[in-house]
């Protein structure tokens, strides 16, 4: 495909001494400009692939590799991390294992340092993923003196300082509080028209990302079991059964649909919910 | 019966972490909400004596928190931390578990009996001779569920719990915390989850700035335009759903009564008798 920018093909990879694999034979491919989120069952080999696309996998976790990876035409495993790191920036699930400089600033601007962005640029990145994670008040502590959602938001900020051409996000809102995760997707929309970026996010909770997100790719057991257009794999019945985290309006939704209540195009948000209803009332 | 009595605390690096927090959470279930660096985490540090308070005190069933040790508090106080990565030590998921249990003093079968029940309850069973560290971020959060658990505590402290889990495993926990109130143990729930508290009702305690600045229930606490945007929350769904509807004054507490509603509301529209 022309302007794909990443291509599982006939991917399986076991982490070594494990036994067994952790994903099995993926084929998935994402185009530029995409965002994708990606959800599944606790377990089923979310964070693998994430850690597949930016070169953590093979060359910090070890293991069997079948089939390829391919990211803005290198394959992964053959590009050394730091020519995978210029195009890939990834988000931990956890912030702890990527926060280390001994203040908030000199953290977020560790990657500039090491890519040789000139000062003031550097600069104004950096004010720039502060202001936008609104972490201001802490420019200047200690990182691992801070709140956990504080440092993950410091980890946030790092990653979007360095303006990847794929940002790729291991559930970025866990640790948010609900405003916090609602401004992180606007800023990350914001980023998405502004520089075309290609976005990946790893998700259990749907309702703040499914409002952004272009597709939905559904995982399980190491497998990608399905993809397709938000609204349409949200009202599906199988996401359902596999736990993929429906938003509750959206459950309402499709519980009235059962009772024989259809009221139009599936909704993510209670103000979609109530067009819908409001359409039908004055009809 | 924890109490908290006049309490501050304020970090090395003079950060103000509680600030005259005065409150007593007994059975049942409490939440604890606030925005990030509100002072959650550290308001149930000084419910096992991970940390003690420089003003005033904290007693856990009688007992103040200075007399105690971690480990005597902690069979009445279970944690369940944030950051679970923090909390596992053990060479294997089975050791892990067993761990705690040992040094309560009980007995190999006991503790055999024990574990095998834990690990079933929350699916973990294969991973039984696997190193802690090699499991997926949501694994690691249900493990470590499953350590506290197993110690049986009074109080069951939940930090996060909801982090890394589909919604099946959610489902899980809240049977969970639903069956531990049933039989009179205090459930405190760290949450920005609303939805995830919303399902379970609970008296909600909301912090700012290291301060209790709310305490009541869910349905009040979620509504309040003030305490919504210092806590930095967003409604729950069904709870936005009611206030558009103006059924706020006895919102949809789960989904049957807001399908029930509409039912009703849709029945008597004239979209019915077309149809
Ligand atoms: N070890 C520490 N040293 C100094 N300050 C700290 C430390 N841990 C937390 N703080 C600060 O204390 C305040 C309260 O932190 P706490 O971890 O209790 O927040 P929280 O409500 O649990 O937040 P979150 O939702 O992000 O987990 C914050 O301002 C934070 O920056
Ligand atoms: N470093 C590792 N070594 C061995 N096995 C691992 C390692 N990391 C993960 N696994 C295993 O691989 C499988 C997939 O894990 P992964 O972390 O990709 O899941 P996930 O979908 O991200 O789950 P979660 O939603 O809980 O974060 C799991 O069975 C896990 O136990
Ligand atoms: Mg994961
Ligand atoms: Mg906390």
């Amino acid at each position: 495909m022309e302007n794909e920018i990443i291509s599982f093909i006939d991917y399986s990879f076991a982490y070594q001494n494990s036994g067994q694999r952790a994903l099995e034979n993926i084929n998935l491919s994402i185009k530029r400009g995409e965002i994708v989120v990606i959800v599944g069952p606790t377990g089923c080999g979310k964070s693998t692939l994430l850690r597949s696309i930016n070169g953590l996998i093979p060359h910090m976790f070890q293991g069997e590799i079948k089939g390829s990876v391919t990211v803005d035409g290198l394959l992964v495993q053959e590009s050394p991390v730091n020519e995978l790191s210029k195009r890939v920036g990834l988000v931990f699930q956890n912030p702890e294992n990527q926060i280390f400089m001994f203040t908030v600033e000199r953290d977020i601007a560790f990657g500039l340092e090491n890519t040789g962005v000139p000062r003031l640029e550097m600069k104004k990145r950096v004010d720039e993923a502060i202001e936008s994670l609104g972490i201001g008040h802490l420019r200047y502590k200690p990182p691992y003196e801070l709140s956990d959602g504080e440092k993950h938001r410091v980890a946030i900020a790092g990653v979007l300082a360095m303006k990847p051409d794929i940002l790729v996000l291991d559930e970025p809102t866990s640790l948010l509080d609900p405003r916090s995760a609602m401004d992180l997707m606007k800023t990350i929309e914001g980023l998405h028209k502004k520089f075309g970026m290609t976005i990946l996010i790893v998700e259990h909770r749907l309702e703040f990302s499914a409002v952004i997100a272009n597709r939905i790719v559904v995982m399980n057991k190491g497998k990608i079991v399905s993809t397709g257009p938000v609204r349409e794999i949200l009202a599906a019945e199988e996401s359902l059964k596999l736990g993929v985290g429906i938003p509750p309006i959206t459950r309402l939704h499709m519980a009235l649909k059962d009772g024989g209540i259809e009221l139009g195009q599936t909704p993510i948000t209670p103000k979609e919910f109530m067009q819908n209803v409001r359409g039908k009332l004055h009809d | 019966m924890i109490s908290f009595q006049s309490v501050g605390f304020v970090f090395q690096n003079g950060t103000r972490g509680l600030h005259d927090v005065t409150l007593e959470i007994g059975e049942g279930i409490t939440a604890i909400i606030g925005a990030n660096g509100a002072g959650k985490t550290t308001l149930v540090r000084h419910m096992n004596g991970l940390l003690v308070p420089k003003l005033g005190n904290v007693f856990v069933n009688g007992q103040n928190t200075r007399d105690a040790t971690v480990a005597q508090l902690s069979r009445m106080v279970g944690i369940l931390f944030q950051n679970s990565e923090r909390q596992l030590f053990s060479n294997t998921v089975e050791e892990e578990i067993s761990y705690g249990l040992k040094n309560f003093g009980l007995r190999d079968d006991q503790i055999g009996a024990k574990v095998d029940e834990v690990l079933s309850f929350f699916d973990l069973s294969d991973y039984r001779g696997k190193s802690p560290l090699t499991l997926s971020g949501g694994e690691k959060k249900m493990l470590c569920l499953a350590v506290v658990l197993a110690w049986e505590p009074d109080f069951l402290v939940l930090d996060e719990p909801t982090i890394g889990q589909d919604s099946i495993n959610k489902e899980r926990i809240e049977a969970l915390v639903r069956r531990l109130a049933s039989k009179r143990k205090g459930i405190i729930i760290i949450s920005h989850d609303v939805e995830f508290l919303w399902n379970l009702q609970p008296r909600v305690i909301a912090m700012s700035n290291g301060s209790i600045l709310a305490d009541g229930k869910a349905s009040h606490i979620f509504s309040k335009r003030r305490i919504i945007q210092k806590t930095r929350i967003v409604r729950p769904q069904l709870l936005e759903l009611s206030t558009i509807l103006e059924t706020v004054s006895n919102p949809f507490s789960s989904q049957d009564q807001a399908v029930n509603y509409l039912k009703d509301l849709m029945n008597k529209s004239p979209l019915k008798t077309s149809a």
